[in-house]
């Protein structure tokens, strides 16, 4: 008997807080599936080998690239897209920075760029540019220049530390 | 571009896995984080390989104590490496080594077995394993073989894994009270490959030289590690630019990389001179 799938494989999965059963095919990619099968076009599959970030989402509580995810390796996983997020208001104070500040132009780098911005963000504390600049350093954007995205993760980050002025350790 | 495989499965454990390549016809590629191999595939330098995820076998992941060593299991991710209290105390080199593999989300799923196993003459986890001494242990239906990393890397992409064998763990010394561990590396961008990058080890029982993205494999230089015991570090320098020949492509010419090479040694020498760990 062989375990060995040839086509498409059952798969169980938690998207945006809701139980999603499917039979996908086996080297699609977990990006592919949500956007394809499930219809959350937030996260991009722009250069899927990897080096552009767009197709940042959460699985298991990890910002990981879609495009290099298989969606087979995602049973009993935990998904969360910037769908999920903008619905749930987990990321609301870090979107309405983005905006006010234009730290997007065509916004297509944007849904993966909140993805990574939010896990360093879940880790408490205000990080220095330079944490930020390193951390969004897989996240491309051609429109920006970095430094209006930069300044919204800083401002979120300040805000969530419960003040106006930096609390943080970091310089720039 | 999409990845074209020729099938799936999904490994319950190492025997399972091990049970699942077997029956591949040598078509069987072995699946963990897939940051390397998912890209490879995407971009179709491979196809129709049978992917035996082994990414779910918790009895591969983590790092403990093992006597004198420390015993990392292969599927030990590169973000858990980087924060991990025992890799800090212990294998400092290995923890400093993640601040420069690719970006957060990679390390979030990108296996410290994958990288060794993998090979790429470009990263910095082989060569980490060639400074540290680390020992690959490898399973396979026939038994469990234990391979030192210096007999590991065999060329591009080549190792001394060998058809339906898995990387399971990697054994690595303790650092001695004294032991000094540094790595450095030159990239146009954070979390490119390096153009070129170096490990410098400080025991006991002499230095010890590893060198990334500056040939077909990770490798020691004796000369130079031999120059530094004997206090030369201008002479080491000079036994390294000569016992290494590093390629040219779009990315830096091979003797720019040459130069690189012994830039980066005095740096680190500086850095351990110093006392910094």
């Amino acid at each position: 008997m062989t375990e060995i799938v040839r086509d498409r494989i059952d798969v169980a999965l938690v998207v945006n807080g809701e139980p999603v059963e499917a039979r996908v095919p086996v080297g699609q990619h977990l990006i592919d599936f949500l956007r394809l099968e499930l219809g959350l076009t937030g996260a991009h599959a722009s250069c899927e080998h990897g080096v552009c970030g767009a197709c940042t989402i959460r699985v298991n509580g990890e910002a990981v690239r879609g495009c290099l995810t298989l969606a087979a390796q995602a049973d009993g996983a935990e998904v969360w897209t910037v769908e999920g997020l903008t619905d749930t208001g987990a990321i609301a104070d870090l979107q309405a920075e983005f905006v006010s500040r234009n730290a997007l132009q065509c916004g297509f780098c944007t849904p993966g760029m909140l993805v990574a911005a939010d896990e360093l963000l879940a880790r408490g504390g205000v990080p220095s540019r330079g944490e930020v600049r390193e951390h969004l350093s897989g996240n491309y954007c051609r429109c920006t220049g970095y430094e209006a995205i930069v300044d919204a993760v800083e401002a979120v980050a300040t805000a969530r530390a419960g003040g106006d002025a930096r609390t943080g350790e970091g310089g720039a | 571009m999409k990845a074209a495989v020729g099938g799936y499965a999904r490994a319950r454990d190492l025997r399972h896995a091990l049970e699942l390549l077997a029956q591949t016809n040598g078509m069987g590629r072995v699946l963990a984080g897939g940051q390397s191999l998912v890209a490879a595939l995407n971009m179709r330098l491979t196809t129709g390989d049978v992917l035996v995820d082994i990414s779910a076998l918790s009895e591969c992941r983590g790092v403990v104590e093992d006597g004198d060593t420390l015993r990392i299991g292969a599927l030990t991710r590169h973000a858990e490496i980087g924060r991990d209290p025992l890799i800090a105390a212990h294998a400092p080199l290995l923890a400093e080594a993640t601040t420069h593999i690719a970006h957060a989300a990679i390390r979030n799923r990108g296996t410290i077995g994958g990288a060794i196993a993998h090979a790429d003459p470009a990263a910095e986890f082989p060569a980490c394993a060639l400074a540290l001494g680390a020992v690959m242990h490898v399973e396979g239906l026939a038994g469990a073989r234990e391979i030192p990393a210096a007999d590991f890397f065999r060329d591009t992409f080549e190792t001394a894994l060998e058809e339906g064998e898995i990387l399971a763990a990697i054994t690595i010394p303790k650092a001695e009270p004294d032991e000094v561990q540094v790595i450095e590396e030159v990239a146009r961008r954070s979390g490119d490959y390096a153009l070129a990058g170096l490990c410098l080890v400080r025991r006991a029982a002499g230095h010890r030289v590893s060198l990334f993205s500056t040939g077909p494999k990770p490798m020691l230089a004796t000369g130079a590690m031999a120059a530094l015991d004997a206090g030369d570090v201008e002479g080491a320098i000079a036994a390294l630019k000569g016992e290494i020949d590093p390629p040219s492509d779009t990315q830096a010419s091979g003797a720019y990389r040459r130069h690189l090479a012994g830039v980066l040694l005095r740096r680190a020498v500086a850095r351990i001179e110093g006392g910094t760990r």
